[in-house]
């Protein structure tokens, strides 16, 4: 059994992970699993990610967890075109510096965004959300957002430098969560705009909108049944803070 | 002007970047940024990084935040020893894979359960209640058993037979509550052998330098009330 990436489209980490792999042409099998019918609480699922998340990888015996180890290690394993993640010390650097501020940054503001705007909480779990907490989270991304255009992005055409690397893969699959929800980021940005531009036609529109294509589609989402709200409230109540 | 790092080893992240340029004889200038004056709030450290945080690197026009891109930046310059973030594909992977999780996870709750439990009410002189600080110590609990059933396992270290990266960044979390008087390591034998073995192969007087601030926690002075109302905003959007 060759690579099996064990993902759901859904989810921007798993996005960043199918984007990369298709754009370079990694061989895999692609293992769909579905986390709003709770597919990633299977004991199946456990034996490739006991952490119960996607996205998961499975080459022969060695299972990873965590999209940023499961990018690094394809990269380093097809070795990769060098601009993805940069050998030179300091480029490199740059990208490692992405990567670490994003997790606790950009993605917990994107994810609690797409959750608490539109669709999810509200309609597909049926539980409000109070007024206070959206407006806090929406200003908390907008916060993000700087940073993203002040800290990193700057005058380069790229988040970590003057070519597209996997820091920029990995924010703007996050970017597309909160724009699933009808958070217009892009608009009065037009800097983060002309970069989104940059990144999608690296990647190639087809690819990207192939990957965009489930979360584009969660406003069509029919309420939850009961059994899968149940399943699913608890592991995403902190999304409600 | 040669390297310089900017630390506060009040803060996990710094004990593990101070912890790892001491013991591979990483030549650097110490500058100190004392988190609880607000000093990492000053202009003068946000023309170092803008984030406003600690450790932050400086390499003559160079300029780094995020400790583990610090840690993986002085891991490749100064060539230390493979183990510490080794070459083989498949190990260095598992080093990442714990980098990665930490952030969201044990991080988190360490972070938390220092400032409900001690930083809160002795420094900040804010009470926190009961509840909040039981929830926040039933989720440190989690966490720590995590971190043993999913990553230590039955290893010697976190990732395999030797010491990395991962190691450094976890031992230095699991002290944040020890430091808040948290015994994380009682009944978890298991952990408390691995804490020996790490504090073994870092030395144990570098490991107790580099832990003194933060032993010390619960002895800080009440924050006068300008420095107060400087970090409020700051501590509660940090331990969110």
């Amino acid at each position: 059994m060759g690579l099996e990436l064990y993902l759901d489209l859904l989810s921007q980490p798993s996005r960043a992970v199918y984007i990369f792999a298709k754009k370079n042409g990694i061989p895999f099998e692609l293992r769909s699993v579905e986390l709003l019918k709770g597919q990633q609480h299977s004991d199946a699922f456990a034996q490739v990610n006991p952490l119960k998340k996607v996205p998961a990888l499975k080459d022969g015996d060695f299972t990873l967890a965590e999209s940023v180890a499961i990018l690094l290690y394809l990269s380093r394993k097809y070795e990769v075109p060098d601009h993805w993640y940069p050998q030179d010390l300091q480029a490199r650097a740059r990208v490692d510096e992405y990567l670490a501020w994003q997790h606790t940054a950009l993605r917990s503001s994107c994810t609690r965004a797409m959750w608490q705007k539109q669709m999810m909480f509200p309609v597909f779990l049926g539980e409000q959300v109070p007024p206070e907490t959206l407006a806090s989270t929406l200003a908390e991304l907008d916060r993000c957002l700087q940073l993203l255009e002040d800290k990193f992005l700057k005058d380069q055409d790229f988040v970590a430098g003057p070519h597209i690397s996997v820091a920029d893969l990995v924010a703007i699959t996050e970017l597309m969560h909160p724009v699933s929800a009808g958070c217009q980021v892009f608009r009065s940005r037009p800097k983060l705009a002309a970069w989104r531009q940059r990144v999608e036609a690296e990647v190639g529109k087809d690819l990207f909108q192939e990957a965009h294509a489930a979360v584009m589609k969660v406003e069509d989402l029919p309420p939850a049944d009961p059994a899968i709200k149940e399943k699913l409230k608890p592991s995403v109540q902190c999304l409600l803070q | 002007m040669g390297l310089e790092l900017y630390l506060d080893l009040l803060s996990q992240p710094c004990r593990a970047v101070y912890i790892f340029a001491k013991k591979n004889r990483i030549p650097f200038e110490l500058r100190p940024v004392d988190l609880l004056k607000g000093q990492h709030l000053s202009d003068a450290f946000a023309q170092v990084n803008p984030l406003k945080k600690v450790p932050a690197l400086k390499d003559g026009n160079f300029t780094l935040a995020e400790s583990v891109a610090i840690l993986l930046y002085l891991t490749r310059k100064y060539k230390v020893p493979d183990h510490w973030y080794p070459q083989d594909v498949q190990a260095c992977a598992l080093v990442d894979e714990y980098l990665a999780w930490q952030h969201t996870a044990l991080r988190r709750s360490c972070l938390r359960a220092l400032w409900h439990k001690v930083m809160f009410p002795i420094f900040l002189g804010e009470p926190v209640s009961p509840e909040m600080l039981e929830a926040t110590l039933a989720e440190l609990d989690v966490t720590v058993q995590l971190l043993e059933d999913r990553f230590l396992q039955n290893k010697t270290f976190l990732t395999g037979p030797h010491i990395s990266l991962a190691d450094l960044v976890a031992i230095t979390e699991l002290m944040h509550p020890v430091g808040a008087g948290c015994q994380v390591f009682e009944g978890r034998p298991r952990l408390a052998a691995w804490r020996q073995r790490v504090e073994a192969a870092v030395g144990e007087d570098l490991f107790r330098e580099a832990h003194e601030v933060i032993l010390k926690a619960k002895d800080s002075p009440p924050a006068d009330p300008t420095i107060k109302q400087k970090l409020m905003p700051l501590v509660l959007a940090m331990i969110q």
